[in-house]
Parts: structure tokens; C-alpha cells; sequence
């Protein structure tokens, strides 16, 4: 087995210290960054996310292989050069204006870096103001958003209407997500897309972005 | 222990298909096994419905009370559909819930203050969410004193210290315990609640931490919780817990519970 293929298994398992001896061998072995990037770290996180989202992993199962990740990144990003980091697409993520909910917001964002998005993560309480600025200053290619309450639900439609009404509903997608939340009310909203766990908002987002 | 049954809520399914359907057997049936499993008030929530929530909260009220004889946990983030269900409920109900966020408490003092009434009291501080035991208690008793000094009476006050997943950070399970212990031991006559669930999200085997946490809830101190009555496995635990805990006085409700079958979990 080579080096990327041990690393994949050990961010897989979420061994987090064998990931990391991995990491470093390969660095050391003269290996590409942008090799261990893509074909070791956030393809091992890829098949994380598929695993969750099949209700084969558990979710501290899915954090200790994140967390993994994180402590390889570390050790890597050193030696990246402009051009290696070209994110798989941007999103801004936040819970909803009313709503402090933040666990599987978290968990969402978490996923999303894993999978190689560069993620903006707004933390709760998020008005519609706040998310339509944020937008226009980072051009994002999805906007998450997540609620809790079916009293703060509406702030996504909120959302949505203010994005439209700075005329930017058309440069982004939307995806949308927290227990209340249904593909019917994603519908019924017009968000582009709901998901229900954060492994499906990965797998939803890259179709997003086109490249599943 | 008070036991609010949780199962007439919108975001399952079935319940949710009932009462797009106006289906008052189905409902009526859902509350009576919960009551005939030992509930002592059955939760209403229709928060799924977003729009009309407040028109079905209020129908909720109606068919359950119409088919059990029991006081209703009325469960909504919302005031105003609160407003409009505590008006059609018979009885003294106990109202989910109050918290320090503003507006919301706000809204939510006069219908507290209104009539007899009980009250869930989230341990939140108005910006986050706690994560501490400290974080719980801090947020709770700023929360009891405000409503005391509104003339609410400790015994009408249900703290919850929100039960959060232990999967995505293994100490939060403990922070509930230790909070649960220190409102019983600092307020004394206060009651304490818990929604069980929470706790098993994002792991296998949900039902065995259930119950298990249960117990342990049980052991702080805590004198309510929101439960699936129904399930017999999550009964059979409390039962024992109480024996344990030496609050079965000739171990009575454990041996009655298994003479008429209900232990065979």
C-alpha cells in the first residue's frame, strides 16, 4: 500500500496519529502537497461523508476523522504555493436570523471543508441583511443555511427574498437544512436544495457546484 | 417523576399526515395509549406546520383533551400560537416554554402570569447556546429570578437545562447531570425537565442512552421528563431507578409494574 492510500484509511478510521505520521512520510517522501490534498485527505473525507450520510458512520466517528484531517492540513499547508488551494467552490454558512442553534451547522461546515470547499461560516443568529452583505463581499456559489425552530424556518424565505431583491438570487445556490426542515418547505421557498444530514449537504453541494 | 408524553408531534410523520387530515381518532388514539402508559400531561406541538400552526396547536388541544382527561404540554417556540391554545385548554397546562431571550419573554410573561399555569424555563442566554454546567445554571437562575420576582411560584417552574447531543462532545451529557443537581439543591421545590432524546442524536442504539440517561437524570434530582411513555423498555427503567433510589416504598410500583407484565423488556 503506498503512503496516500495508509492515510487514506487512517483519516477513514480517524486515526488521527497515524494520519498525521502519514502525512509527514509523504511530505518527507518528496510527495506533492496538492497530492496528499486531494488524492489522500479530502478523498479519505469524500468517502467519510458518503458513509455518514448511509447511516454506516457515526457522528463521532465522522469528527475524529475530521479532526484528523484538520491536524494533517496543518502539517501541510506550509508548503503550498498560490494555485495549489483551488477550493471545490465557496459557501457561506450560517444558522438563521432568532435561531442559536449551532450543532449541525457546525457539522455541516465541518463536512464541507473536509470535502475541499472554502467554507464562511457566519455563526447563528444570522439576519437576512447580514447574509446579503457577506454575499456580496464574497461571492459565494452556495448559501447554507440551517434552523432549529419552526419559529425561525421563515428566516430563510426571509433570506432568500432579500437575496433577490439585491438581485444576486441568480449567482448563487441555495441549500438549507436543521430537523424542521423539509425538501417540500426547500421547495415551497425555492431554495434550490435541502439536506438532511451533513453528509448529504456534501454530496448536494458539489452537484451544486457541478463536480460529483 | 412527572411524565409528559412527547408522541403527538408534527415533525413524525404520521402525526403529521393526521393532522393535515383532521384525523381525531388517529390522535385521540395516540394519546390514550400514552395516557394509559402513565403520562401525566400529553405534549401538543404543531410546529411543523409553520403557517398554521397556531389553527392546529389549537385543534390539537381540543381532540386530545376530548379523549383523555389529562392537563397538556403545550409546546411551541411561538406566543402567539401559545396565546391562542392556552385559551381552549382545560385545566392547568404546562406551557413549552419561556426563555431569556427578549422578546420572547416578553411576549411569554402575561400569559405566565395570566392564569394557574406551569412553565418549561430554558437554560439559554439570550446570544448562545450553553454549553457548560455553569453555562446552564448561570442562564437558569437569572431566568427563575425573573420570574419569581413576577410572582411565579418555584413549585409552577419546570428549568431545563437542554439535554444536547453527547456525540459531538462527550462532556455534554455531564453538564446537564451536574446542573440538574445544583437547581434542585439551590432552589429548592423547583421542578427540573428534560427532553431524553437529544442525547442519543448522531449514535447507534438511541434507546439504550435513552434509558440510561434517564437513570441518571433520575439519580440528580430530576422531576420531570419528556419521554415516549409507550416505550416500554424507558418505563421499566424509571420503575427501577425510583426502587433504587429508595422512593418505592416496599418496592410496590416495581412489583405491581411486573405483576400485571410491564417488566418483560
Amino acid at each position: 500500500m503506498t503512503t496516500i492510500d495508509t492515510l487514506r484509511q487512517d483519516i477513514n478510521k480517524g486515526n488521527i496519529e497515524g494520519a498525521v505520521t502519514q502525512t509527514q512520510k509523504a511530505i518527507d517522501d518528496g510527495l506533492e502537497v496538492k497530492k496528499i490534498l486531494d488524492d489522500g485527505l479530502i478523498a479519505a473525507m469524500d468517502d467519510v461523508g458518503e458513509k455518514f450520510a448511509k447511516g454506516a458512520l457515526f457522528v463521532p466517528q465522522m469528527l475524529r476523522s475530521a479532526k484528523a484531517m484538520q491536524e494533517c492540513m496543518e502539517l501541510i499547508k506550509p508548503f503550498f504555493q498560490e494555485g495549489d488551494l483551488i477550493p471545490k467552490g465557496r459557501v457561506l454558512i450560517g444558522t438563521v436570523h432568532r435561531d442559536l442553534h449551532d450543532i449541525g451547522k457546525n457539522l455541516v461546515a465541518m463536512m464541507l471543508e473536509g470535502a475541499g470547499f472554502a467554507v464562511t461560516d457566519l455563526g447563528v443568529d444570522v439576519s437576512a441583511e447580514q447574509f446579503v452583505k457577506k454575499a456580496q463581499e464574497i461571492e459565494p456559489d452556495i448559501i447554507a443555511m440551517s434552523a432549529l425552530l419552526s419559529t425561525t424556518m421563515p428566516g430563510m424565505k426571509v433570506t432568500i427574498e432579500a437575496l433577490q431583491e439585491a438581485k444576486m438570487r441568480d449567482t448563487v445556490k441555495i441549500m438549507i437544512g436543521g430537523a424542521p426542515v423539509t425538501s417540500k418547505f426547500a421547495e415551497d421557498i425555492k431554495a434550490d436544495v435541502y439536506a438532511p444530514d451533513a453528509g448529504s449537504a456534501v454530496i448536494e453541494a458539489k452537484k451544486l457546484v457541478g463536480s460529483s | 417523576m412527572l411524565i409528559v408524553g412527547e408522541n403527538i408531534n408534527t415533525s413524525r410523520r404520521r402525526i403529521y399526515e393526521a393532522v393535515e387530515n383532521q384525523d381525531a381518532a388517529f390522535i385521540g388514539q395516540i394519546a390514550k395509549k400514552q395516557a394509559d402508559a402513565g403520562a401525566h400531561f400529553i405534549d401538543v406541538n404543531a410546529g411543523t406546520f409553520v403557517d398554521r400552526e397556531t389553527e392546529y396547536l389549537c385543534w390539537l388541544v381540543e381532540t386530545v383533551q376530548d379523549a383523555v382527561d389529562l392537563p397538556l404540554c403545550l409546546d411551541s417556540p411561538s406566543p402567539k400560537a401559545l396565546f391562542e391554545a392556552i385559551k381552549r385548554h382545560r385545566g392547568e397546562p404546562l406551557i413549552n416554554s419561556i426563555s431569556l431571550e427578549k422578546d420572547r419573554f416578553d411576549a411569554m410573561l402575561p400569559i405566565v402570569t395570566a392564569g394557574p399555569c406551569r412553565i418549561v424555563a430554558l437554560c439559554m442566554s439570550e446570544t448562545v447556546m450553553p454549553v457548560t454546567a455553569e453555562d446552564r445554571v448561570k442562564a437558569g437562575a437569572e431566568l427563575i429570578k425573573k420570574l419569581t420576582d413576577e410572582g411565579v411560584s418555584l413549585e409552577n417552574i419546570f428549568i431545563d437545562p437542554l439535554v444536547q447531543p453527547v456525540s459531538v462532545d462527550t462532556g455534554l451529557g455531564r453538564a446537564v447531570l451536574d446542573a440538574i443537581k445544583t437547581f434542585m439543591n439551590d432552589f429548592p421545590g423547583i421542578n427540573t425537565i428534560c427532553g431524553l432524546s437529544n442525547v442519543s442524536f448522531g449514535l447507534p442504539a438511541r434507546r439504550l442512552i435513552n434509558s440510561t440517561f434517564l437513570s441518571l437524570c433520575r439519580f440528580q434530582g430530576l422531576t420531570a421528563a419528556i419521554l415516549d411513555p409507550t416505550d416500554p423498555s424507558l418505563m421499566a427503567t424509571l420503575l427501577s431507578a425510583e426502587m433504587l433510589l429508595g422512593e418505592d416504598e416496599y418496592c410496590e410500583n416495581y412489583i405491581d409494574a411486573y405483576q400485571r407484565g410491564c417488566l418483560n423488556v
